[in-house]
C-alpha cells in the first residue's frame, strides 16, 4: 500500500508518503490562504519521481477548512429546514439557541409539518405529504438549493425523512437534501443543528474538494482522494463533500492516530504540540477516546461524536513573557519563521526558549544568547507544569501513563513529568497528523434504540447496519472489525428498550486491485 | 408577589438542576421555551404561599417521562398548560395559581411554562424540595392528602383523567402506565390543592431557593471564584468528596434508571474513592462499605469547575466532579417522612442519619 497523507493545519501543511506501512518521506510546507496551493506544494515537495504515482493507492487529506468556515462565519449558504414532528416540538423551532449572526447567515426558511415516529417505532402522526409538496414548491420559488429534513425519532425510522426528500427531488431538480438521521442520533435539536451546519457547508465542501482534485491533477497524481473524518477514519471525497461536518475535528484526531501508528502503542495519552496549541487526547485501542456529550461548534449545540480533547495555548510559536514567566496563549502562528528571535524577529517565542536551552537547533542561536539561564529555567518549569496538569486531566486513574509527544513543538515536552511513566518520541513525530491521515481506515456507525431483542441480538443488528454503512463509505467488506459497542438501557420505556451504539472500521477498498491484476496479465503475455 | 426577571429565569434553571440531585430532567428545553416568551416580553409572577387564600385552588404540575424521549419530543409549553386546562374542565373551576410538584431539574420550570399560557402566578413552593422518582414521595403524601384526581395529556390530543385511586402508590402505578401508552412523555396536572393545604404541607420558598443557588453560581463564575464554595455557602451545604468518575453502571428495572458510579479522589481526597447509588436521583453515597450520606439529604454531583449539576443520565467516565450534600426539607425528617423517602423506601436496609446532625 502506497499512500500520501496530508494534514492542512493553521501554520503548516504536512505531507507524508507511506509505503508498505513505513513512512518513506515527510515534508512540511507553509499553509496558504487558499489552502489548495499549499496542498499542491506539499505533494510536489515529496519526491515521488522514483515510481511517480503508478503505485499510489490513495491521497488522504485532513483539513480544518470547514470548521473554520463556521467559526469565522464565512462561505456559508442559506438553508431551508423542514421539520417533520407536528403537533409536537413546535414551541422550539429550528435555529432555536443559535448565535444570532450565524442563524441569520444560514436560515433560509423554516417549515414544520405533521409526521414522525415514537421511540418504539409506532407512528407519531401521519406524514403530511400534501404540505411537504406545497413547501417544496415554495422552497423552489425562493430559489433555495440546500434543504434539511428532520423527522421525530428519525434515527429509529428514517422513512419520513426519505419520503420528504423524494418529494423535494421531484419538485426541485438540482436540490441538495441533508437528511438529519444520517448526521446524528437521538436528540432532535442537536441532530437538526448538525444537519443545518452540514447543508450550509456543502457548497464550500464541493468547491474545496474540487480544488483538491485540481491540485492533485496539477502535480500529475491519479490516485483516488479521501478526506479524513472526526473519528480518525476517512471517507471518499464525494462523500466528504456531502457530509462536511464529519471532517470538522480531523486534525487532532489524525495526529493521535499517527502517534499510535508510529509508536505501536494503543493505550496512552498523546500530546500534539503545534505552533499555537498543545492538544491532549487519550488513545484507547489505538483510537481517540470520544467526547460522549454535547459539542458546541461556532456556538451551536451538536451531538455528533468528536474526540475528547483538551487544547491549551502552548506551542512553538507561543509568546513568552520573561518577566512574568508565562507562556501563551497568544502565538505568532504562521509568522514564526519571521517573528521569532532565532529567525531574525523580535518576539520571544517558545521556540526561542527551546533553542536557548539547547532542546532544538533552529535558526541563529546567537540571537538568544542574551536570555538569562534562570529565565529559561523558569519558562521550562512553567511549561512542564502546564503539561503535567493537562496530562492528568486526560488520565482515568492515578497510575503513571505513557505519554506520546508529537508535533513540531514536541521539543517542549521534557523527559520527566509527574504522573508519566515514560515519554515516547517517534521518528516522523513532527508529521504525526499526516501519518494519521495516511493510515486512516473507513468506518460505519450506528446509534439506535432497539426493543424486544436480547442485548446480543440488538448489538448484532446494530453491527450489521454499521458494517453496511462502512462498505457504502468505501470500506473493504473483508477487513471490517468492531471498534466499539456500547448499550445503554433506557428509563421509563417498556420492552427492555436499549440504545445501542456500534462502530466498525475497515481498510479502504483498494482501487488498484483491478489494475494490478491487469498488469500481471500483461506481463505474462509479454514473457 | 414579585415578577421574575430574565436573570431569575436563567438562575432558576441552574439552581433547579442542582436541586434535582441527578434527576428531574434537564431544564435546558424549558429554559429555551421561557427565553422565547421572555424575549417576546412575557413575564411570570411568583407568589408567596402565605399570600394564598385558604380556599384558593392550586394546580400541581409536572412532566413525566423518559429523558431520552424528551430529547426528541422536546418540552412544549402548551402541553403543560393543557394538562391544567383539562383539570379545570374536570373540576369546573379555575385555578388561582400553579405550582411545581418538584423543584428539581426541568420540573422546577414546568409550572412557569404553564403560567405563561394560563396567565396566573407560580407558587413559590413545591412538594419535594428536590426531585424524587415517585408520586408518593411528596410532602402531600406524607401529609396523607388525597392523591387524586389526575390529568395526563399528550401532544396528539389524547387526554386521560384518573378520577380516583385508593393510594398514592396506586396513583403512581396508573399514571406510569398512561405515560408509557402515550409515548413515554406526558404532561400531568396532579391532585389539586387548596391554599390551606399548600400553606400547611408544601415546602415553601423553593423556587426562590433555586434562583438564589443559580445566582450564587453565576456570580462566582463571573468573578472567577469557586462556584462550589458559593453553593455551599448559599445553602449551608456540606462538602463531601472531590474526584474523577471512573466507573458508571446503569440498568433499567421497573421503569427506573438504576445504577451506580464510582468517584476516585483527587487533591485532598487522593487515594480514596466513593460509590454513589442512584435510582433516577442520587440515593446513597458509600465509602469503605459505610453509607456516608443517604436520601432524604440531598446528594448533588457537580462539575468541579463550573459548579453545574450532573445528571444520572449524563454522568460519564472521566468527568471531574465534586459531591456535596444539601439539607432536606424538615417534613421528610419525621418518622413518617422517612417512611416515604428514607433509604428503606429505596430498598436499602440502613438507618437514615443526616450529615447535618453530626
Amino acid at each position: 500500500m502506497r499512500r500520501i497523507g496530508i494534514d492542512v493545519g493553521g501554520t503548516n501543511t504536512d505531507a507524508v508518503l507511506i509505503d508498505g506501512g513505513k513512512v518513506v518521506q515527510g515534508v512540511k510546507v507553509a499553509t496558504t490562504a487558499d489552502v489548495t496551493s499549499g496542498v499542491a506544494a506539499a505533494i510536489e515537495a515529496l519526491d515521488l519521481s522514483a515510481e511517480h504515482d503508478s503505485g499510489l493507492d490513495a491521497l488522504m487529506i485532513g483539513t480544518t477548512h470547514f470548521i473554520n468556515a463556521v467559526v469565522q462565519r464565512r462561505h456559508l449558504t442559506k438553508v431551508a429546514v423542514i421539520r417533520v414532528a407536528l403537533p409536537a416540538t413546535s414551541s422550539l423551532p429550528p435555529f432555536t439557541d443559535w448565535p444570532a449572526g450565524l442563524a441569520e447567515l444560514a436560515n433560509g426558511g423554516v417549515f414544520q409539518i405533521e409526521g414522525g415516529h415514537d421511540y418504539d417505532g409506532r407512528r407519531f402522526a401521519p406524514l403530511d405529504t400534501t404540505a411537504a409538496r406545497r413547501i417544496a414548491r415554495e422552497i423552489r420559488n425562493l430559489g433555495l438549493k440546500y434543504v434539511v429534513v428532520n423527522a421525530l425519532f428519525s434515527p429509529l425510522d428514517p422513512s419520513d425523512e426519505e419520503a420528504v426528500a423524494a418529494i423535494l427531488r421531484e419538485e426541485i431538480p438540482d436540490v441538495s437534501v441533508t437528511c438529519a438521521h444520517l448526521l446524528g442520533g437521538i436528540g432532535l435539536l442537536e441532530r437538526e443543528n448538525a444537519a443545518i451546519l452540514n447543508a450550509s457547508l456543502i457548497a464550500l465542501a464541493r468547491e474545496t474538494i474540487t480544488a483538491f482534485e485540481h491540485a492533485k491533477s496539477k502535480v500529475g497524481l491519479n490516485a483516488p482522494l479521501f478526506v479524513t473524518q472526526n473519528d480518525g477514519t476517512v471517507a471518499e471525497a464525494s462523500r466528504a463533500a456531502t457530509y462536511p461536518v464529519f471532517s470538522f475535528a480531523s486534525g487532532a484526531t489524525n495526529s493521535m492516530r499517527g502517534a499510535a501508528y508510529l509508536s505501536g502503542l494503543k493505550d496512552a495519552v498523546v500530546v500534539d504540540v503545534g505552533g499555537t496549541t498543545a492538544d491532549f487526547g487519550y488513545l484507547r485501542n489505538g483510537f481517540p477516546r470520544e467526547a460522549n456529550a454535547v459539542v458546541h461548534i461556532g456556538g451551536v449545540r451538536t451531538l455528533f461524536r468528536m474526540p475528547d480533547l483538551v487544547s491549551i495555548g502552548l506551542g512553538g510559536g507561543s509568546h513568552i513573557d520573561l518577566e512574568a514567566a508565562t507562556i501563551g496563549p497568544l502565538s505568532v502562528g504562521y509568522r514564526l519563521s519571521t517573528e521569532a528571535l532565532v529567525f531574525g524577529g523580535n518576539r520571544v517565542t517558545a521556540t526561542d526558549i527551546g533553542v536557548a536551552a539547547g532542546l532544538i537547533d533552529l535558526g541563529d542561536r546567537k540571537r538568544v544568547a542574551h536570555i538569562a539561564a534562570d529565565d529559561v529555567k523558569r519558562i521550562l518549569r512553567r511549561c512542564k507544569e502546564m503539561l503535567e496538569e493537562n496530562v492528568d486531566r486526560m488520565k482515568t486513574n492515578a497510575s503513571d501513563i505513557t505519554l506520546i509527544a508529537v508535533g513540531g513543538g514536541a521539543f517542549l515536552v521534557p523527559e520527566e513529568l509527574q504522573g508519566v511513566g515514560r515519554v515516547v518520541r517517534v521518528q516522523h513525530g513532527g508529521c504525526a497528523n499526516a501519518v494519521g491521515a495516511a493510515i486512516a481506515q473507513v468506518s460505519g456507525e450506528v446509534d439506535q434504540v432497539f426493543q424486544g431483542l436480547t442485548r446480543d441480538e440488538a448489538v448484532a443488528s446494530a453491527r450489521k447496519l454499521a458494517e453496511s454503512r462502512a462498505v457504502e463509505a468505501g470500506a473493504d467488506s473483508e477487513s471490517l472489525a468492531l471498534v466499539e459497542a456500547e448499550d445503554t438501557p433506557i428509563a421509563y420505556l417498556p420492552g427492555n428498550a436499549m440504545r445501542v451504539r456500534v462502530k466498525v472500521v475497515g481498510n479502504i477498498r483498494s482501487t488498484r486491485m483491478g489494475q494490478t491484476a491487469k498488469e500481471k496479465v500483461t506481463c505474462q503475455s509479454v514473457s | 408577589m414579585r415578577q421574575l426577571s430574565p436573570e431569575d429565569i436563567e438562575a432558576l434553571s441552574v439552581g433547579a438542576w442542582i436541586l434535582g440531585t441527578g434527576g428531574g430532567g434537564s431544564p435546558y428545553h424549558a429554559l429555551l421555551n421561557l427565553r422565547r416568551f421572555y424575549d417576546a416580553g412575557v413575564r411570570v409572577d411568583l407568589i408567596d404561599p402565605d399570600e394564598l387564600d385558604d380556599d384558593d385552588a392550586i394546580a400541581v404540575v409536572s412532566i413525566m417521562g423518559a429523558p431520552l424521549v424528551f430529547q426528541e419530543r422536546l418540552v412544549d409549553s402548551r402541553l403543560i398548560a393543557r394538562a391544567v386546562s383539562a383539570m379545570e374542565e374536570h373540576l369546573g373551576r379555575k385555578f388561582r395559581a400553579v405550582m411545581a410538584v418538584e423543584i428539581g431539574g426541568g420540573n422546577g420550570m414546568q409550572s412557569l411554562l404553564a403560567a405563561v399560557h394560563l396567565k396566573i402566578p407560580v407558587v413559590d413552593a413545591d412538594a419535594m424540595g428536590r426531585a424524587y422518582p415517585e408520586a408518593q414521595m411528596t410532602s402531600f403524601a406524607v401529609g396523607n392528602l388525597a392523591p387524586y384526581p389526575l390529568t395526563s395529556v399528550d401532544p396528539r390530543g389524547n387526554e386521560a383523567i384518573v378520577g380516583k385511586t385508593s393510594s398514592w402508590k396506586w396513583m403512581e402505578r396508573v399514571s406510569r402506565k398512561l405515560c408509557t401508552e402515550f409515548g413515554s412523555i406526558v404532561a400531568t396536572c396532579k391532585a389539586p390543592r387548596t391554599g390551606a393545604e399548600v400553606k400547611k404541607w408544601a415546602i415553601p420558598h423553593t423556587t426562590s431557593k433555586a434562583i438564589n443557588l443559580g445566582r450564587a453560581v453565576a456570580e462566582a463564575n463571573r468573578e472567577h471564584a469557586d462556584p462550589i464554595a458559593a453553593i455551599l455557602k448559599a445553602e449551608s451545604g456540606k462538602f463531601l468528596f472531590s474526584g474523577k468518575i471512573v466507573e458508571v453502571e446503569r440498568r433499567t428495572t421497573e421503569g427506573f434508571l438504576r445504577g451506580r458510579t464510582v468517584v476516585e479522589g483527587l487533591g485532598d481526597d487522593h487515594g480514596s474513592q466513593i460509590r454513589i447509588d442512584f435510582q433516577n436521583e442520587w440515593i446513597v453515597v458509600w465509602r469503605d462499605g459505610q453509607a456516608l450520606v443517604s436520601t432524604p439529604d440531598l446528594i448533588c454531583v457537580l462539575d468541579s469547575e463550573s459548579g453545574e449539576a450532573i445528571g444520572t443520565e449524563t454522568i460519564r467516565y472521566g468527568q471531574r466532579t465534586t459531591v456535596i450534600a444539601l439539607p432536606a426539607a424538615p417534613v421528610f425528617l419525621s418518622p413518617r417522612g422517612l417512611d416515604h423517602v428514607g433509604p428503606r423506601a429505596f430498598g436499602y436496609d440502613i438507618d437514615f442519619k443526616s450529615v447535618f446532625c453530626s
